[in-house]
């Protein structure tokens, strides 16, 4: 437990340290721009996204080695998933938009038939020497262990950009998200618009990959905005409430994940923003069900009293 | 944009929509009158939102010109006010009535620009108008459907436009909301502007109405009420659907 303890307050070595802060920036860009998702009623596209960036990694990783290198190098890896969930982003947007598929069903295929591929590709580059230690296996449930200063930083910086276009873009994502056909006569490119927030998300979903891993990369974008939804009645408000949860939580699970390497980061991190979603969801005064229920039997009482 | 004469407020020649291979709006000619208030008429699916939306680049348009006070609507765009159908967003959305009608401040405010509290007064102003100001900090899930549509007229007069297009503003309103928005689209006459509504209840056209367009995918009749809201064109727009119940007194004085 003092492992614990010395992890949260920074205690538990230099690196292990600025992985948390790490992580934290991550946490908080993840719950602004997931709010924008949210309310875009579009947040499993990002998971497709995740998924789709496996083949990327793998890909990025075979490339490094043929060219001479371990293959181990963050940047060059995200920079494959990047460029493979934008195909797969691209995929699902001209699916919805040539036929008459819905999205949900476009989001299905193409987080499919990508992730499909990553593993076939995984299961291959496993079979190699290089492959082997190249810890690829940690991008899928994402994992702290090994993870260098450069990386932590590269997480870090990467979350401070996200957040920053967040706050510029606020004003037209959020009426996107509210209005799209009034923005549009605004002015406004809608289209431009939610490929920007979907880059944003794309964005944490890479920088994220190694963090939280594909899987469950969703999770810190969805769960810190719904939990924040039950605090508040404002877009605003809830932006930066969900940027608070998304950091709480992505710091303590990777501080946690630091003291026990054996554990993937990603699940961890997951638990504690599920307990802060839970809090959230029974206790929150303006949504919450036990602040609905309070006022439900206080009406009940002035109504049957006649007032 | 040879024949599209520049004082009218929204002209369109030709204009033609597409929903996939099912047609919309067929080579539609309508020209509308400055400081009037005009209705579209037409029966459901007869694609009158369909036409506004295409006028306001909404929507793609097969082909067909668009002139708004003698320009393209992408140049005309800060004189021109949209309010859609209030069924068209979700009202569960996490901001209050004033948040709403600010949107209409965004384009002055340039796209990152600040919102200063003189734009703050000017939208409780706008709320004012609408007798909507004690409900501007309100959520909007929280506000009746007038009310809702009434904060959407809000967010629209924010816009300081020449030119107001609305899409079905009674539609599920009640008596009063529908008395508080026929009067804030008269004050707007009154001040010069120009109204085109999408209006179905036929039996308020003659009392609301200056002028009237009709369309059931083509334009079956434009002009004054006085002269184009008659019976045979009302026959021709709805065919033989059109109930007594429903009919101006036009209609029955004719019969």
């Amino acid at each position: 437990m003092s492992l614990v303890l010395d992890a949260l307050t920074l205690q538990a070595g230099y690196n292990a340290a600025l992985v948390a802060t790490g992580a934290a920036l991550l946490g908080v860009a993840a719950g602004a721009s997931g709010s924008f998702l949210l309310l875009r009623k579009r947040a499993l596209v990002s998971d497709a996204v995740a998924h789709a960036a496996l083949p990327g990694i793998v890909l990025a990783f075979m490339v490094m080695v043929a060219f001479g290198g371990a293959g181990r190098s963050l940047a060059g890896l995200l920079l494959g998933a990047a460029l493979s969930g934008g195909v797969g982003l691209l995929a699902m947007t001209w699916i919805t938009k040539r036929t008459r598929l819905a999205e949900d069903a476009a989001i299905g295929a193409v987080l499919g038939v990508f992730f499909g591929a990553g593993v076939v590709l995984l299961t291959l580059v496993q079979t190699m020497q290089a492959g082997r230690q190249a810890g690829l296996e940690g991008f899928l449930l994402g994992s702290t262990a090994g993870m260098l200063r450069e990386d932590a930083i590269l997480i870090a910086l990467g979350g401070a950009v996200v957040l920053a276009l967040c706050w510029l873009m606020r004003r037209p994502m959020t009426l996107v998200a509210f209005d799209p056909a009034y923005a549009a006569t605004l002015g406004y490119n809608t289209r431009a618009i939610d490929l920007a927030m979907m880059g944003l998300a794309t964005a944490v979903t890479v920088i994220g990959l190694k963090l939280v891993g594909l899987v469950l990369i969703v999770a810190l974008l969805i769960i810190p905005p719904a939990a924040a939804r039950f605090w508040t009645e404002r877009t605003g408000v809830m932006v930066w409430v969900a940027g608070g949860i998304g950091g709480a939580g992505a710091y303590l699970g990777a501080a946690i994940s630091a003291t026990a390497p054996a554990l993937p980061t990603g699940p961890i991190i997951v638990l504690v923003l599920a307990a802060g979603f839970t809090l959230s969801m029974l206790f929150a005064p303006a949504r919450g069900i036990l602040g609905g229920a309070l006022r439900h039997a206080r009406l009940r009482r002035q109504m049957q009293r006649g007032e | 944009m040879t024949d599209l004469p520049a004082h009218s407020p929204l002209a369109v020649r030709g204009l033609s929509v597409t929903y996939g291979d099912k047609p919309a709006v067929q080579a539609v000619d309508a020209t509308f009158p400055r400081a009037a208030l005009s209705a579209i008429i037409g029966p459901n699916g007869a694609g009158k939102s369909t036409f506004l939306k295409a006028c306001l680049g909404i929507i793609p348009r097969l082909s067909g010109e668009v002139s708004i006070f003698g320009q393209p609507f992408a140049q005309a765009r800060g004189r021109v006010a949209y309010v859609p159908q209030r069924a068209s967003v979700d009202w569960d959305f996490p901001t209050t009535a004033l948040e709403v009608v600010q949107m209409g401040q965004y384009r002055r405010a340039g796209l990152w620009g600040r919102l200063s509290g003189s734009a703050r007064a000017q939208a409780l102003d706008c709320l004012n108008r609408v007798g909507m100001a004690d409900f501007a900090t309100r959520q909007i899930g929280q506000l009746s459907g007038g009310q809702q549509q009434r904060v959407f007229l809000a967010r629209a007069l924010a816009q300081e436009a020449d030119l107001y297009l609305l899409d079905e503003p009674f539609a599920g309103v009640d008596a009063a909301t529908e008395r508080a928005i026929v009067d804030v689209l008269r004050g707007l006459r009154a001040e010069g502007k120009s109204v085109i509504a999408v209006h179905h209840d036929l039996s308020t056209v003659e009392d609301y109405f200056d002028h009237v367009f009709l369309i059931n995918q083509r334009a079956m009749a434009e002009g004054p009420v006085a002269r184009a809201f008659t019976p045979d064109a009302l026959h021709a727009t709805y065919g033989g659907r059109l109930g007594l119940a429903a009919a101006p007194q036009t209609v029955q004085a004719a019969e």
